[in-house]
Protein backbone atom coordinates (compact mmCIF):
# COMPACT_ATOMS: atom_id res chain seq x y z
CA UNK A 1 0.00 0.00 0.00
CA UNK A 2 1.51 3.26 -0.98
CA UNK A 3 0.93 6.29 1.04
CA UNK A 4 1.75 9.84 0.17
CA UNK A 5 2.78 12.12 2.94
CA UNK A 6 0.76 15.26 3.08
CA UNK A 7 3.17 18.11 2.41
CA UNK A 8 2.18 21.11 4.46
CA UNK A 9 1.63 24.32 2.57
CA UNK A 10 4.57 26.60 1.84
CA UNK A 11 3.62 29.27 4.37
CA UNK A 12 3.67 26.66 7.17
CA UNK A 13 7.12 25.36 6.28
CA UNK A 14 8.83 28.68 5.79
CA UNK A 15 8.89 29.81 9.47
CA UNK A 16 10.10 26.35 10.53
CA UNK A 17 12.91 26.44 8.00
CA UNK A 18 13.81 29.96 9.07
CA UNK A 19 13.93 28.89 12.73
CA UNK A 20 16.13 25.92 11.81
CA UNK A 21 18.49 28.11 9.80
CA UNK A 22 18.60 30.56 12.67
CA UNK A 23 19.47 27.82 15.20
CA UNK A 24 22.20 26.41 12.96
CA UNK A 25 23.62 29.87 12.34
CA UNK A 26 23.75 30.59 16.08
CA UNK A 27 25.64 27.36 16.71
CA UNK A 28 28.00 28.05 13.83
CA UNK A 29 28.72 31.50 15.24
CA UNK A 30 29.48 30.01 18.70
CA UNK A 31 31.78 27.39 17.20
CA UNK A 32 33.55 29.95 15.02
CA UNK A 33 33.98 32.27 18.01
CA UNK A 34 35.37 29.38 20.04
CA UNK A 35 37.80 28.53 17.25
CA UNK A 36 38.94 32.14 17.00
CA UNK A 37 39.54 32.37 20.76
CA UNK A 38 41.41 29.08 20.64
CA UNK A 39 43.62 30.26 17.77
CA UNK A 40 44.44 33.52 19.52
CA UNK A 41 45.28 31.66 22.73
CA UNK A 42 47.45 29.24 20.78
CA UNK A 43 49.30 32.09 19.07
CA UNK A 44 49.85 33.84 22.41
CA UNK A 45 51.09 30.66 24.04
CA UNK A 46 53.33 30.04 21.03
CA UNK A 47 55.03 33.35 21.78
CA UNK A 48 54.88 32.90 25.56
CA UNK A 49 56.39 29.43 25.55
CA UNK A 50 59.13 30.62 23.17
CA UNK A 51 58.44 27.85 20.72
CA UNK A 52 61.37 27.61 18.35
CA UNK A 53 60.53 25.08 15.69
CA UNK A 54 63.84 25.50 13.87
CA UNK A 55 65.92 24.63 16.96
CA UNK A 56 63.40 21.92 17.75
CA UNK A 57 63.90 20.26 14.35
CA UNK A 58 67.63 20.83 14.52
CA UNK A 59 67.85 19.36 18.02
CA UNK A 60 65.29 16.60 17.63
CA UNK A 61 68.10 14.28 16.62
CA UNK A 62 69.55 15.07 20.03
CA UNK A 63 66.46 13.64 21.67
CA UNK A 64 66.96 10.31 19.95
CA UNK A 65 70.68 10.32 20.52
CA UNK A 66 70.16 11.26 24.17
CA UNK A 67 68.24 8.05 24.67
CA UNK A 68 70.87 6.33 22.57
CA UNK A 69 73.61 7.60 24.85
CA UNK A 70 71.67 6.34 27.86
CA UNK A 71 72.44 2.82 26.68
CA UNK A 72 76.23 3.24 26.74
CA UNK A 73 78.62 2.83 29.65
CA UNK A 74 81.63 5.08 30.13
CA UNK A 75 83.74 2.39 28.54
CA UNK A 76 81.74 2.71 25.31
CA UNK A 77 80.05 -0.65 25.63
CA UNK A 78 76.30 -1.15 25.58
CA UNK A 79 74.89 -1.27 29.08
CA UNK A 80 73.37 -4.72 28.75
CA UNK A 81 76.73 -6.28 27.97
CA UNK A 82 77.90 -5.50 31.48
CA UNK A 83 75.04 -5.37 34.01
CA UNK A 84 77.28 -5.31 37.12
CA UNK A 85 78.92 -2.04 36.13
CA UNK A 86 75.62 -0.66 34.80
CA UNK A 87 73.97 -1.22 38.18
CA UNK A 88 77.13 -0.52 40.16
CA UNK A 89 75.12 1.41 42.75
CA UNK A 90 72.29 -1.11 43.02
CA UNK A 91 72.51 -1.35 46.80
CA UNK A 92 72.55 2.37 47.36
CA UNK A 93 69.83 3.08 44.80
CA UNK A 94 67.61 0.34 46.22
CA UNK A 95 67.90 1.89 49.65
CA UNK A 96 67.03 5.30 48.25
CA UNK A 97 64.14 3.85 46.31
CA UNK A 98 62.92 2.20 49.49
CA UNK A 99 63.20 5.56 51.23
CA UNK A 100 61.18 7.14 48.42
CA UNK A 101 58.43 4.56 48.80
CA UNK A 102 58.43 5.00 52.58
CA UNK A 103 58.15 8.78 52.16
CA UNK A 104 55.14 8.23 49.93
CA UNK A 105 53.67 5.68 52.34
CA UNK A 106 54.08 7.69 55.52
CA UNK A 107 52.97 10.87 53.75
CA UNK A 108 49.88 9.19 52.29
CA UNK A 109 48.93 7.57 55.60
CA UNK A 110 49.29 10.78 57.61
CA UNK A 111 47.60 12.80 54.86
CA UNK A 112 44.73 10.32 54.72
CA UNK A 113 44.18 10.59 58.48
CA UNK A 114 44.07 14.38 58.26
CA UNK A 115 41.82 14.12 55.20
CA UNK A 116 39.29 11.92 57.01
CA UNK A 117 39.04 14.51 59.78
CA UNK A 118 38.97 17.38 57.30
CA UNK A 119 36.50 15.60 55.03
CA UNK A 120 34.03 15.00 57.87
CA UNK A 121 34.42 18.59 59.08
CA UNK A 122 33.80 19.87 55.54
CA UNK A 123 30.57 17.98 54.79
CA UNK A 124 27.34 19.88 54.92
CA UNK A 125 25.23 17.00 56.19
CA UNK A 126 27.27 16.46 59.38
CA UNK A 127 28.35 19.94 60.38
CA UNK A 128 25.84 22.62 61.29
CA UNK A 129 28.22 25.50 61.86
CA UNK A 130 28.74 27.46 58.64
CA UNK A 131 31.91 29.09 59.94
CA UNK A 132 33.57 25.73 60.58
CA UNK A 133 32.55 24.50 57.12
CA UNK A 134 33.96 27.53 55.35
CA UNK A 135 37.22 27.46 57.30
CA UNK A 136 37.85 23.72 56.71
CA UNK A 137 37.02 24.06 53.02
CA UNK A 138 39.38 26.99 52.55
CA UNK A 139 42.20 25.21 54.37
CA UNK A 140 41.73 22.07 52.29
CA UNK A 141 41.64 24.15 49.12
CA UNK A 142 44.89 25.85 50.06
CA UNK A 143 46.62 22.52 50.74
CA UNK A 144 45.30 21.17 47.44
CA UNK A 145 46.36 24.10 45.29
CA UNK A 146 49.93 24.50 46.51
CA UNK A 147 51.95 21.77 44.77
CA UNK A 148 53.74 19.37 47.11
CA UNK A 149 57.14 20.35 45.78
CA UNK A 150 56.54 23.99 46.76
CA UNK A 151 55.68 22.88 50.29
CA UNK A 152 58.86 20.80 50.22
CA UNK A 153 60.94 23.82 49.12
CA UNK A 154 59.76 25.82 52.11
CA UNK A 155 59.92 22.92 54.57
CA UNK A 156 63.51 22.17 53.63
CA UNK A 157 64.40 25.50 55.21
CA UNK A 158 62.31 24.91 58.31
CA UNK A 159 63.02 21.22 58.96
CA UNK A 160 66.43 20.78 57.36
CA UNK A 161 67.43 18.52 54.49
CA UNK A 162 66.22 14.95 54.55
CA UNK A 163 63.05 12.92 54.37
CA UNK A 164 61.02 14.86 56.94
CA UNK A 165 60.20 17.90 54.75
CA UNK A 166 59.23 15.54 51.91
CA UNK A 167 56.91 13.55 54.15
CA UNK A 168 55.28 16.69 55.51
CA UNK A 169 54.87 18.20 52.04
CA UNK A 170 53.17 15.05 50.75
CA UNK A 171 51.06 14.87 53.92
CA UNK A 172 49.70 18.38 53.45
CA UNK A 173 49.03 18.05 49.72
CA UNK A 174 47.39 14.64 50.21
CA UNK A 175 45.22 15.98 53.02
CA UNK A 176 44.01 18.70 50.64
CA UNK A 177 43.23 16.49 47.65
CA UNK A 178 41.78 13.56 49.58
CA UNK A 179 39.89 15.79 52.00
CA UNK A 180 37.85 17.26 49.18
CA UNK A 181 37.07 13.82 47.75
CA UNK A 182 36.11 12.45 51.17
CA UNK A 183 33.84 15.41 51.82
CA UNK A 184 32.06 14.67 48.53
CA UNK A 185 31.73 10.98 49.45
CA UNK A 186 30.38 11.80 52.89
CA UNK A 187 27.87 14.27 51.46
CA UNK A 188 26.49 11.57 49.16
CA UNK A 189 25.79 8.96 51.83
CA UNK A 190 22.42 7.61 52.82
CA UNK A 191 21.41 9.57 55.94
CA UNK A 192 19.06 6.88 57.31
CA UNK A 193 21.69 4.91 59.29
CA UNK A 194 22.91 8.18 60.81
CA UNK A 195 19.36 9.06 61.83
CA UNK A 196 19.00 5.54 63.23
CA UNK A 197 22.03 5.94 65.45
CA UNK A 198 20.92 9.37 66.54
CA UNK A 199 17.43 8.01 67.32
CA UNK A 200 18.89 5.39 69.66
CA UNK A 201 20.65 8.17 71.54
CA UNK A 202 24.11 7.92 69.98
CA UNK A 203 26.45 10.85 70.33
CA UNK A 204 27.82 12.74 67.29
CA UNK A 205 30.91 10.51 67.37
CA UNK A 206 28.78 7.38 67.53
CA UNK A 207 26.81 8.68 64.52
CA UNK A 208 29.99 9.18 62.53
CA UNK A 209 31.50 5.86 63.66
CA UNK A 210 28.45 3.63 63.11
CA UNK A 211 26.37 5.65 60.66
CA UNK A 212 28.88 7.26 58.31
CA UNK A 213 32.11 5.29 58.44
CA UNK A 214 30.76 1.89 57.30
CA UNK A 215 29.28 3.56 54.22
CA UNK A 216 32.39 5.42 53.14
CA UNK A 217 35.21 3.11 54.23
CA UNK A 218 35.68 1.28 50.93
CA UNK A 219 35.65 4.54 48.98
CA UNK A 220 38.19 6.06 51.35
CA UNK A 221 40.43 3.03 50.98
CA UNK A 222 40.34 3.01 47.19
CA UNK A 223 40.91 6.78 46.88
CA UNK A 224 43.82 6.48 49.30
CA UNK A 225 45.40 3.68 47.28
CA UNK A 226 45.03 5.76 44.13
CA UNK A 227 46.64 8.70 45.88
CA UNK A 228 49.48 6.43 47.05
CA UNK A 229 50.28 5.62 43.42
CA UNK A 230 50.40 9.35 42.59
CA UNK A 231 52.49 10.10 45.67
CA UNK A 232 55.09 7.48 44.78
CA UNK A 233 55.59 9.37 41.51
CA UNK A 234 55.67 12.67 43.40
CA UNK A 235 58.18 11.34 45.92
CA UNK A 236 60.60 10.47 43.15
CA UNK A 237 60.99 14.13 42.23
CA UNK A 238 60.68 15.66 45.67
CA UNK A 239 64.37 14.91 46.15
CA UNK A 240 65.11 17.49 43.44
CA UNK A 241 64.81 20.19 46.11
CA UNK A 242 66.65 18.19 48.74
CA UNK A 243 63.71 16.55 50.48
CA UNK A 244 64.94 12.96 50.48
CA UNK A 245 64.53 9.94 48.29
CA UNK A 246 66.05 8.94 44.99
CA UNK A 247 65.35 12.29 43.30
CA UNK A 248 68.59 13.81 44.58
CA UNK A 249 70.61 11.04 42.97
CA UNK A 250 68.64 11.25 39.73
CA UNK A 251 68.97 15.00 39.28
CA UNK A 252 72.72 14.79 39.93
CA UNK A 253 73.09 12.03 37.36
CA UNK A 254 71.07 13.95 34.73
CA UNK A 255 72.83 17.27 35.38
CA UNK A 256 76.30 15.71 35.29
CA UNK A 257 75.55 13.54 32.24
CA UNK A 258 76.20 10.17 33.92
CA UNK A 259 74.23 8.50 31.15
CA UNK A 260 74.35 4.90 32.34
CA UNK A 261 73.38 5.94 35.86
CA UNK A 262 70.39 7.87 34.52
CA UNK A 263 69.15 4.86 32.59
CA UNK A 264 69.73 2.51 35.53
CA UNK A 265 67.86 4.73 38.00
CA UNK A 266 65.05 5.46 35.54
CA UNK A 267 64.65 1.75 34.84
CA UNK A 268 64.44 0.96 38.54
CA UNK A 269 61.95 3.78 39.04
CA UNK A 270 59.71 2.71 36.17
CA UNK A 271 59.68 -0.95 37.23
CA UNK A 272 58.97 0.04 40.82
CA UNK A 273 56.16 2.44 39.91
CA UNK A 274 54.57 -0.12 37.59
CA UNK A 275 54.72 -2.86 40.25
CA UNK A 276 53.12 -0.57 42.82
CA UNK A 277 50.46 0.51 40.32
CA UNK A 278 49.65 -3.10 39.45
CA UNK A 279 49.52 -4.16 43.11
CA UNK A 280 47.33 -1.29 44.16
CA UNK A 281 45.03 -1.79 41.17
CA UNK A 282 44.44 -5.42 42.22
CA UNK A 283 43.78 -4.33 45.78
CA UNK A 284 41.29 -1.73 44.60
CA UNK A 285 39.46 -4.29 42.47
CA UNK A 286 39.25 -6.62 45.48
CA UNK A 287 37.89 -3.76 47.56
CA UNK A 288 35.22 -3.12 44.94
CA UNK A 289 34.37 -6.83 44.87
CA UNK A 290 34.04 -6.87 48.66
CA UNK A 291 31.75 -3.88 48.42
CA UNK A 292 29.52 -5.67 45.91
CA UNK A 293 29.31 -8.86 48.01
CA UNK A 294 28.13 -6.97 51.06
CA UNK B 1 17.39 9.57 75.78
CA UNK B 2 19.71 6.60 76.03
CA UNK B 3 16.96 4.31 77.22
CA UNK B 4 17.51 1.87 74.38
CA UNK B 5 21.19 1.61 75.18
CA UNK B 6 20.53 1.05 78.90
CA UNK B 7 17.99 -1.60 78.09
CA UNK B 8 20.45 -3.33 75.78
CA UNK B 9 23.18 -3.21 78.42
CA UNK B 10 20.82 -4.62 81.04
CA UNK B 11 19.77 -7.52 78.83
CA UNK B 12 23.14 -7.96 77.19
CA UNK B 13 23.72 -11.53 78.38
CA UNK B 14 20.41 -12.73 76.99
CA UNK B 15 20.86 -10.91 73.70
CA UNK B 16 24.34 -12.27 73.27
CA UNK B 17 23.16 -15.79 74.04
CA UNK B 18 20.42 -15.60 71.43
CA UNK B 19 22.13 -13.61 68.66
CA UNK B 20 25.76 -14.41 69.39
CA UNK B 21 26.72 -15.26 65.82
CA UNK B 22 25.18 -12.07 64.46
CA UNK B 23 26.84 -9.84 67.03
CA UNK B 24 30.28 -11.39 66.61
CA UNK B 25 30.32 -10.95 62.85
CA UNK B 26 32.34 -13.31 60.71
CA UNK B 27 35.51 -14.19 62.63
CA UNK B 28 37.67 -14.67 59.55
CA UNK B 29 36.92 -11.21 58.19
CA UNK B 30 37.69 -9.60 61.49
CA UNK B 31 41.05 -11.38 61.83
CA UNK B 32 42.04 -10.24 58.34
CA UNK B 33 41.01 -6.68 59.12
CA UNK B 34 43.00 -6.64 62.35
CA UNK B 35 46.03 -8.09 60.60
CA UNK B 36 45.78 -5.44 57.87
CA UNK B 37 45.54 -2.62 60.40
CA UNK B 38 48.42 -3.96 62.51
CA UNK B 39 50.54 -4.54 59.41
CA UNK B 40 50.02 -1.06 57.97
CA UNK B 41 50.64 0.55 61.35
CA UNK B 42 53.85 -1.46 61.70
CA UNK B 43 55.07 -0.25 58.29
CA UNK B 44 54.08 3.29 59.26
CA UNK B 45 56.11 3.32 62.45
CA UNK B 46 59.02 1.51 60.82
CA UNK B 47 58.89 4.24 58.17
CA UNK B 48 58.97 6.97 60.82
CA UNK B 49 62.01 5.28 62.35
CA UNK B 50 63.87 4.72 59.08
CA UNK B 51 63.17 8.26 57.85
CA UNK B 52 64.43 9.63 61.17
CA UNK B 53 61.24 11.47 62.04
CA UNK B 54 60.80 12.33 65.68
CA UNK B 55 58.32 14.57 67.49
CA UNK B 56 61.25 16.68 68.63
CA UNK B 57 62.38 17.41 65.07
CA UNK B 58 58.83 18.20 64.02
CA UNK B 59 58.45 20.55 67.00
CA UNK B 60 61.69 22.40 66.21
CA UNK B 61 60.73 22.58 62.56
CA UNK B 62 57.35 24.08 63.33
CA UNK B 63 58.99 26.75 65.44
CA UNK B 64 61.23 27.57 62.51
CA UNK B 65 58.25 27.45 60.15
CA UNK B 66 56.29 29.95 62.22
CA UNK B 67 59.25 32.34 62.01
CA UNK B 68 59.22 31.94 58.23
CA UNK B 69 55.45 32.50 58.11
CA UNK B 70 55.84 35.71 60.08
CA UNK B 71 58.57 36.86 57.68
CA UNK B 72 56.18 36.22 54.78
CA UNK B 73 53.78 38.93 55.94
CA UNK B 74 53.01 41.13 54.10
CA UNK B 75 53.49 39.44 50.72
CA UNK B 76 55.01 41.92 48.32
CA UNK B 77 56.57 41.75 44.86
CA UNK B 78 58.96 44.60 45.71
CA UNK B 79 60.00 46.01 42.32
CA UNK B 80 59.57 42.84 40.28
CA UNK B 81 55.81 42.86 39.72
CA UNK B 82 55.93 43.02 35.91
CA UNK B 83 58.67 40.42 35.78
CA UNK B 84 56.53 38.05 37.82
CA UNK B 85 53.45 38.78 35.74
CA UNK B 86 55.43 37.98 32.63
CA UNK B 87 56.58 34.71 34.21
CA UNK B 88 52.97 33.91 35.07
CA UNK B 89 52.01 34.45 31.43
CA UNK B 90 54.83 32.13 30.46
CA UNK B 91 53.49 29.52 32.87
CA UNK B 92 50.03 29.70 31.33
CA UNK B 93 51.57 29.50 27.85
CA UNK B 94 53.51 26.38 28.84
CA UNK B 95 50.35 24.76 30.20
CA UNK B 96 48.23 25.66 27.18
CA UNK B 97 50.75 24.80 24.51
CA UNK B 98 51.71 21.58 26.28
CA UNK B 99 48.08 20.50 26.52
CA UNK B 100 47.39 21.25 22.85
CA UNK B 101 50.52 19.39 21.78
CA UNK B 102 49.57 16.41 23.95
CA UNK B 103 46.06 16.44 22.46
CA UNK B 104 47.39 16.41 18.91
CA UNK B 105 49.88 13.63 19.65
CA UNK B 106 47.35 11.51 21.52
CA UNK B 107 44.86 11.31 18.63
CA UNK B 108 46.65 8.70 16.50
CA UNK B 109 47.86 6.82 19.57
CA UNK B 110 44.36 6.70 20.96
CA UNK B 111 43.21 4.89 17.83
CA UNK B 112 46.17 2.51 18.05
CA UNK B 113 45.35 1.67 21.65
CA UNK B 114 41.61 1.19 21.08
CA UNK B 115 40.74 -2.49 21.02
CA UNK B 116 37.96 -2.26 18.45
CA UNK B 117 40.10 -0.29 15.99
CA UNK B 118 43.39 -2.08 16.47
CA UNK B 119 42.81 -5.70 15.53
CA UNK B 120 46.46 -6.66 15.94
CA UNK B 121 46.69 -7.83 19.56
CA UNK B 122 50.48 -7.65 19.79
CA UNK B 123 50.56 -4.07 18.54
CA UNK B 124 47.70 -3.16 20.88
CA UNK B 125 49.51 -4.70 23.85
CA UNK B 126 52.79 -2.98 22.97
CA UNK B 127 51.09 0.41 22.59
CA UNK B 128 49.44 0.08 25.98
CA UNK B 129 52.67 -0.98 27.72
CA UNK B 130 54.66 1.84 26.10
CA UNK B 131 52.03 4.33 27.20
CA UNK B 132 52.23 2.99 30.77
CA UNK B 133 56.02 3.27 30.78
CA UNK B 134 56.06 6.86 29.59
CA UNK B 135 53.29 7.73 32.03
CA UNK B 136 55.28 6.54 35.04
CA UNK B 137 57.99 9.16 34.45
CA UNK B 138 57.21 12.42 36.23
CA UNK B 139 56.85 15.75 34.40
CA UNK B 140 59.88 17.19 36.17
CA UNK B 141 62.08 14.32 34.95
CA UNK B 142 60.79 14.89 31.41
CA UNK B 143 61.65 18.57 31.82
CA UNK B 144 65.23 17.69 32.75
CA UNK B 145 65.51 15.46 29.70
CA UNK B 146 64.02 18.05 27.32
CA UNK B 147 66.32 20.74 28.69
CA UNK B 148 69.20 18.63 27.43
CA UNK B 149 67.57 18.60 23.99
CA UNK B 150 66.19 22.11 23.37
CA UNK B 151 68.02 24.05 26.06
CA UNK B 152 66.78 25.91 29.14
CA UNK B 153 63.52 27.79 28.80
CA UNK B 154 59.76 27.46 28.58
CA UNK B 155 59.78 25.42 25.37
CA UNK B 156 61.38 22.53 27.26
CA UNK B 157 58.62 22.89 29.85
CA UNK B 158 55.87 22.72 27.26
CA UNK B 159 57.44 19.64 25.69
CA UNK B 160 57.78 18.02 29.11
CA UNK B 161 54.11 18.59 29.88
CA UNK B 162 53.13 17.25 26.48
CA UNK B 163 55.21 14.11 26.87
CA UNK B 164 53.96 13.21 30.32
CA UNK B 165 50.35 13.92 29.37
CA UNK B 166 49.80 12.50 25.96
CA UNK B 167 49.91 8.93 27.23
CA UNK B 168 47.17 9.51 29.75
CA UNK B 169 45.16 11.35 27.09
CA UNK B 170 45.69 8.57 24.56
CA UNK B 171 44.43 6.06 27.09
CA UNK B 172 41.29 8.09 27.76
CA UNK B 173 40.81 8.62 24.05
CA UNK B 174 41.05 4.90 23.34
CA UNK B 175 38.50 4.18 26.07
CA UNK B 176 36.14 6.77 24.57
CA UNK B 177 36.50 5.15 21.15
CA UNK B 178 35.98 1.66 22.58
CA UNK B 179 32.75 2.66 24.28
CA UNK B 180 31.33 4.68 21.36
CA UNK B 181 27.71 3.77 20.67
CA UNK B 182 27.05 1.90 17.38
CA UNK B 183 23.50 3.19 16.98
CA UNK B 184 24.19 6.72 15.71
CA UNK B 185 26.60 5.23 13.18
CA UNK B 186 23.94 2.81 11.96
CA UNK B 187 21.45 5.66 11.88
CA UNK B 188 23.67 7.71 9.60
CA UNK B 189 24.24 4.68 7.36
CA UNK B 190 20.52 3.89 7.24
CA UNK B 191 19.65 7.39 6.10
CA UNK B 192 22.14 7.05 3.24
CA UNK B 193 25.25 8.65 4.66
CA UNK B 194 28.71 7.82 3.31
CA UNK B 195 31.80 6.95 5.32
CA UNK B 196 32.83 10.56 5.91
CA UNK B 197 29.37 11.40 7.19
CA UNK B 198 29.54 8.41 9.55
CA UNK B 199 32.67 9.85 11.13
CA UNK B 200 31.41 13.43 11.14
CA UNK B 201 27.87 12.81 12.41
CA UNK B 202 28.16 9.36 13.99
CA UNK B 203 31.46 9.23 15.86
CA UNK B 204 32.74 12.77 16.34
CA UNK B 205 29.68 14.11 18.19
CA UNK B 206 29.98 11.21 20.64
CA UNK B 207 33.69 11.58 21.37
CA UNK B 208 34.18 15.32 21.10
CA UNK B 209 32.40 16.51 24.26
CA UNK B 210 34.05 13.81 26.40
CA UNK B 211 37.41 14.60 24.90
CA UNK B 212 37.01 18.35 25.24
CA UNK B 213 36.04 18.15 28.89
CA UNK B 214 38.96 15.82 29.59
CA UNK B 215 41.27 18.29 27.87
CA UNK B 216 40.00 21.03 30.12
CA UNK B 217 40.78 18.87 33.17
CA UNK B 218 44.27 18.33 31.84
CA UNK B 219 44.72 22.04 31.24
CA UNK B 220 43.78 22.69 34.86
CA UNK B 221 46.23 20.14 36.22
CA UNK B 222 48.91 21.28 33.77
CA UNK B 223 48.61 24.83 35.05
CA UNK B 224 49.58 23.42 38.43
CA UNK B 225 52.48 21.44 36.95
CA UNK B 226 53.66 24.42 34.91
CA UNK B 227 53.99 26.52 38.04
CA UNK B 228 56.63 24.17 39.43
CA UNK B 229 58.41 23.17 36.26
CA UNK B 230 60.64 26.23 36.52
CA UNK B 231 62.31 24.70 39.56
CA UNK B 232 64.49 22.64 37.22
CA UNK B 233 64.92 25.54 34.79
CA UNK B 234 62.15 24.95 32.29
CA UNK B 235 60.59 28.42 32.39
CA UNK B 236 57.64 29.97 34.12
CA UNK B 237 57.00 31.30 37.58
CA UNK B 238 58.59 28.32 39.35
CA UNK B 239 62.07 29.60 38.57
CA UNK B 240 61.42 32.87 40.40
CA UNK B 241 59.74 31.06 43.28
CA UNK B 242 62.73 28.75 43.65
CA UNK B 243 65.20 31.63 43.56
CA UNK B 244 63.29 33.83 45.99
CA UNK B 245 63.01 30.96 48.47
CA UNK B 246 66.70 30.13 48.09
CA UNK B 247 67.78 33.69 48.85
CA UNK B 248 65.26 33.76 51.72
CA UNK B 249 63.18 36.62 50.27
CA UNK B 250 60.08 35.29 52.01
CA UNK B 251 57.81 38.26 51.21
CA UNK B 252 58.39 37.85 47.49
CA UNK B 253 58.04 34.07 47.78
CA UNK B 254 54.69 34.53 49.52
CA UNK B 255 53.57 36.93 46.80
CA UNK B 256 54.50 34.41 44.11
CA UNK B 257 52.60 31.64 45.90
CA UNK B 258 49.57 33.92 46.13
CA UNK B 259 49.82 34.66 42.40
CA UNK B 260 49.85 30.92 41.69
CA UNK B 261 46.85 30.34 43.95
CA UNK B 262 44.80 33.09 42.33
CA UNK B 263 45.68 31.93 38.82
CA UNK B 264 44.87 28.29 39.51
CA UNK B 265 41.57 29.26 41.10
CA UNK B 266 40.74 31.49 38.11
CA UNK B 267 41.58 28.78 35.57
CA UNK B 268 39.52 26.26 37.53
CA UNK B 269 36.48 28.55 37.46
CA UNK B 270 36.76 29.31 33.75
CA UNK B 271 37.27 25.69 32.81
CA UNK B 272 34.37 24.55 34.99
CA UNK B 273 32.09 27.00 33.13
CA UNK B 274 33.38 25.87 29.76
CA UNK B 275 32.94 22.24 30.70
CA UNK B 276 29.38 22.84 31.81
CA UNK B 277 28.72 24.61 28.50
CA UNK B 278 30.19 21.76 26.45
CA UNK B 279 28.42 19.00 28.34
CA UNK B 280 25.19 20.99 28.39
CA UNK B 281 25.30 21.23 24.59
CA UNK B 282 25.80 17.50 24.39
CA UNK B 283 22.71 16.92 26.50
CA UNK B 284 20.54 19.16 24.37
CA UNK B 285 21.80 17.45 21.25
CA UNK B 286 20.62 14.09 22.44
CA UNK B 287 17.13 14.45 23.92
CA UNK B 288 15.61 11.51 25.78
Amino acid sequence: MTQTLAVPPEEQIRPLLAAYAEAVATRRRTVLLGCAVFCIALALSWIGAEVRLDTFWAQLGNFGSYFGRLTYLDTGQHVWTDPPSWFWGLRRWSLQLLQTILIAYVGTASGCTLAVIGGVLASRNLIRSRALLVVTRRVLEFCRTVPDIVFALIFVFAFGLGALPGVLAITLHTAGTLGKLFAEVVENIDMKPVEGVSATGGSWFAQVRFGVLPQVLSNIASYTLLRFEINVRGATVIGFVGAGGIGQELITAIRKFYYSDVSAILLMLIVCVMLIDAGSERLRHRLLAMERDR
Amino acid sequence: MSGLRDEFLARRAAVEANYGTLLAGSGGGRAVTIMLIVGSLAIYFAGLFVLDISPLRIWHGFNQLSTILVLMVPPSPETHFWLYLDALGQTLSIAFFGTVLAAVLSLPLGFLAARNVMANRVLHFLTRRTLDTIRSVDTLIWALIWINVVGLGPFAGALAIASSDFCALAKLMSEAIETADRKPIEGVLASGGDKLMVIRFGIVPQILPVYASQLLYFFESNTRSATIIGIVGAGGIGLHLYEQIRVLEWQQAAFLILMVLVTVAGIDTVSQRLRAAIIGRQVTERPG
